[in-house]
């Protein structure tokens, strides 16, 4: 997984609630096989008109934020599927974080396992970010992890919390599945006391 | 003396293999459903890895979300190219690491959320987990059961384990009865109108009450299936003689004197007297009525009494959501929700696709005609429904009132496979989400129970079912 430690960046501001993953990514997208390729249908029926064509009023459309590599957006991000296609679409446009007053758990989770960073905020202080957002490509705001603070383009700060471990496994880039593995005889030994209490498993 | 524990303390204390000082815990998985969309790039990052499946024998695996539900469907040149590949990679993946599959040629094949019970595969007491945000639904069972993604998806094929935090505890009490023509997509829809999309995030939520109690397991999973639509990754009825009758004699269900030991553990899944709550939401079931959604949100429920709101009548962020929303749907405001007409109706998913769903369907259908120039479609949610409701002459109501009688999927839920709305189409759906191009690009969606929608297809409008004679 890559590495997550500080981003200077543009971002894009998103000023709607209920963002929900099938305006992220819709289902014609899913039949994939591959976790890549997805950046381009990134909001693809907010994106592009029927035929195919850029809506030139969208965000992402716009000059000044075509490069963006910070969503600020309304409560409830991410809510609805499951699917992870959402984050992949999202790194894949080359979107390294999301800050929001709140996220949906399944796609704040799948955020973590993808190497983007997922930032709550309060309401007045996303407002603050989402004006400095609308400024454009001039204006960049700033991201550090280790720090666990969001900057304005202006100077202003704002601390964020994230869990401990989390923040470790983005800070090192490290893989869940290999940790849980040098775990493995705490999961055999759970397993025979499982087996014996609950042999019908 | 201990403290008195929920349903959820209890069966996520039963499943901690290790707890880490900063409280991050590995829970351990009973059952893992896998299908053919979340999973391809899991199985493929095991065999990047040189990893195998640490519990072929707790992994079930059923193709449902790209599969047609037309006549034919085995011959693989009948589907589109990408699901084709899609659901071929489902096929090699199921033999090559040994894990329970259900063809589509195989009668059992269907929606996994339906499948999993039906083969008695989820029991009370289990963590169960799939790639799919509508894993909730196994929770009707008493079973602690969500959605996650594909990194998780391959975090529990090679592990069996998931990295988790403790939610919190919400408890939503129905109490007394409800009303003739109400069912439990109504109580649901109910529900998440009151709590909002996200009142239930971070939250795992125990229904219960009287209402609660006199449902069937098919109600109950209705209700646990739209959790999510709450934001709660998962909702929990504590098992009892309902659950298990259900369970007796299903093909993966304990027998014997392992039926004995698992029944006295499950009856004491419940939650201790005095047990604490984050959050309580408390309706009276009485206050309950037909209820259906009018924007793009599951949040956007009405009682079918209601009209189409007015923005303002909202705060925040919602009043442009709710513009947004009436602007999309391609309704007024003030427009009484049975006015309302539509063009489309669509029976079936993974929240109303059970033979509950389809013999309350039926009882409005009988005798009856769907409206001339409407499309109508009955989707069961897996082989052995469709072949019961044929048995007990469901099907021959279905057809000769006109609508299509499909094989199992997930189908115009999510519009995967060719079923699918065109930009403008209106539809009453028994599924769960009417976000904004669910059902195909531009498509208009209003969810409410089978029995609405059957009354839908009659009068080509959105009708009180009370109101059929």
């Amino acid at each position: 997984m890559d590495k997550f430690e500080k981003l200077s960046g543009i971002a894009a501001p998103m000023p709607l609630i209920n963002i929900d993953t099938d305006m992220i990514i819709p289902k014609q997208f899913l039949k994939t096989i591959k976790r890549s390729g997805l950046g381009v249908n990134l909001f693809d029926e907010m994106r592009y008109d029927d035929n195919g064509n850029e809506i030139p009023d969208f965000v992402l459309n716009k000059p000044a934020y075509r490069e963006a590599e910070i969503i600020v957006a309304g409560d409830n991000f991410g809510c609805g599927s499951s699917r992870e296609h959402a984050p992949w679409a999202i790194k894949d446009f080359g979107i390294k974080c999301v800050i929001a007053p709140s996220f949906a758990d399944i796609f704040f989770n799948n955020c973590f396992k993808n190497g983007i960073l997922p930032i709550v905020l309060p309401q007045e202080q996303v407002d603050v970010l989402m004006k400095d957002a609308e400024k454009g490509a001039n204006a960049r705001m700033e991201i550090d992890l280790e720090a666990q603070t969001v900057t304005t383009s202006d100077g202003e700060t704002f601390a964020f919390e994230v869990d401990a471990f989390r923040k470790h496994c983005l800070l090192n880039g490290l893989d869940d599945i290999g940790l849980t593995l040098e775990k493995k005889p705490a999961i055999e030994s759970y397993e025979s006391e499982a087996a014996q209490a609950r042999p019908w498993v | 003396m201990t403290a008195p524990k929920t349903l959820y303390d209890k069966i996520w204390d039963a499943h901690v293999a290790h707890e880490a000082e900063d409280g991050t815990c590995l829970l351990y998985i009973d059952r893992h459903l896998v299908h053919e969309v979340t999973s391809p790039q899991a199985f493929e990052g095991l065999r990047m890895a040189g990893r195998s499946v640490h519990a072929p024998d707790k992994t079930i695996a059923v193709p449902d979300h790209n599969v047609p539900t037309t006549v034919g469907r085995e011959d693989p040149s009948n589907m589109p190219e990408d699901s084709r590949i899609q659901v071929a990679a489902l096929d090699t993946n199921a033999k090559e690491f040994g894990i329970h599959y259900y063809p589509v040629t195989d009668v059992r094949q269907g929606i996994v959320h339906i499948v999993g019970p039906e083969q008695g595969w989820t029991l009370p007491g289990m963590t169960v987990v799939c790639g799919d945000s509508h894993t909730a639904t196994h929770g009707a069972f008493g079973a602690l059961a969500h959605g996650i993604g594909t990194s998780e998806v391959e975090h529990v094929l090679a592990t069996q384990t998931l990295i988790q935090k403790k939610s919190k505890n919400m408890k939503v009490e129905i109490t007394g009865k409800l009303l003739p023509g109400v069912t439990a997509k109504d109580v649901v829809l109910r529900i998440i109108a009151e709590t909002g999309t996200a009142g239930g995030t971070g939250y795992v939520i125990e229904y219960c009450g009287e209402a609660i109690r006199n449902l069937s397991m098919e109600g109950r999973m209705t209700i646990c299936n739209m959790a999510i639509e709450g934001g709660a990754r998962a909702g929990l009825i504590a098992p009892d003689e309902t659950t298990f009758a259900y369970v007796n004699g299903r093909p993966h269900a304990p027998k014997g004197a392992q039926w004995e030991a698992a029944l006295n553990w499950w009856k004491t899944l419940y939650t201790d007297e005095g047990a604490h709550f984050d959050k309580v939401l408390v309706i009276e079931g009485e206050s309950i009525e037909p209820t259906v959604t009018w924007g793009t949100s599951p949040e956007d429920a009405l009682p079918i009494s209601a009209v189409v709101p007015t923005p303002s009548d909202f705060k925040g962020g919602k009043v442009e959501a709710a513009a947004r929303s009436i602007e999309y749907m391609g309704l007024t405001s003030g427009t009484p929700l049975t006015d309302i007409e539509i063009d489309t109706v669509f029976i079936g998913s993974c929240t109303n696709g059970r033979i509950e769903d389809l013999r309350a369907a039926a009882e409005i259908l009988k005798g009856k005609k769907v409206k001339e120039g409407m499309r109508a479609m009955i989707v069961p949610g897996s082989g052995l429904v469709r072949a019961q409701a044929e048995e007990e002459g469901l099907a021959d109501i279905f057809k000769e009132a006109g609508f299509e009688w499909r094989l199992a999927g997930c189908s115009m839920c999510l519009a995967m496979n060719p079923d699918q709305l065109k930009p403008g189409e209106r539809c009453a759906a028994t599924s769960n989400r009417n976000f904004e191009g669910r059902q195909g690009r531009g498509g208009r969606t209003h969810l409410m129970s089978p029995a609405m929608a059957a009354a839908a297809a009659i009068t080509g409008k959105i009708t009180d079912v009370r109101t059929l004679a």
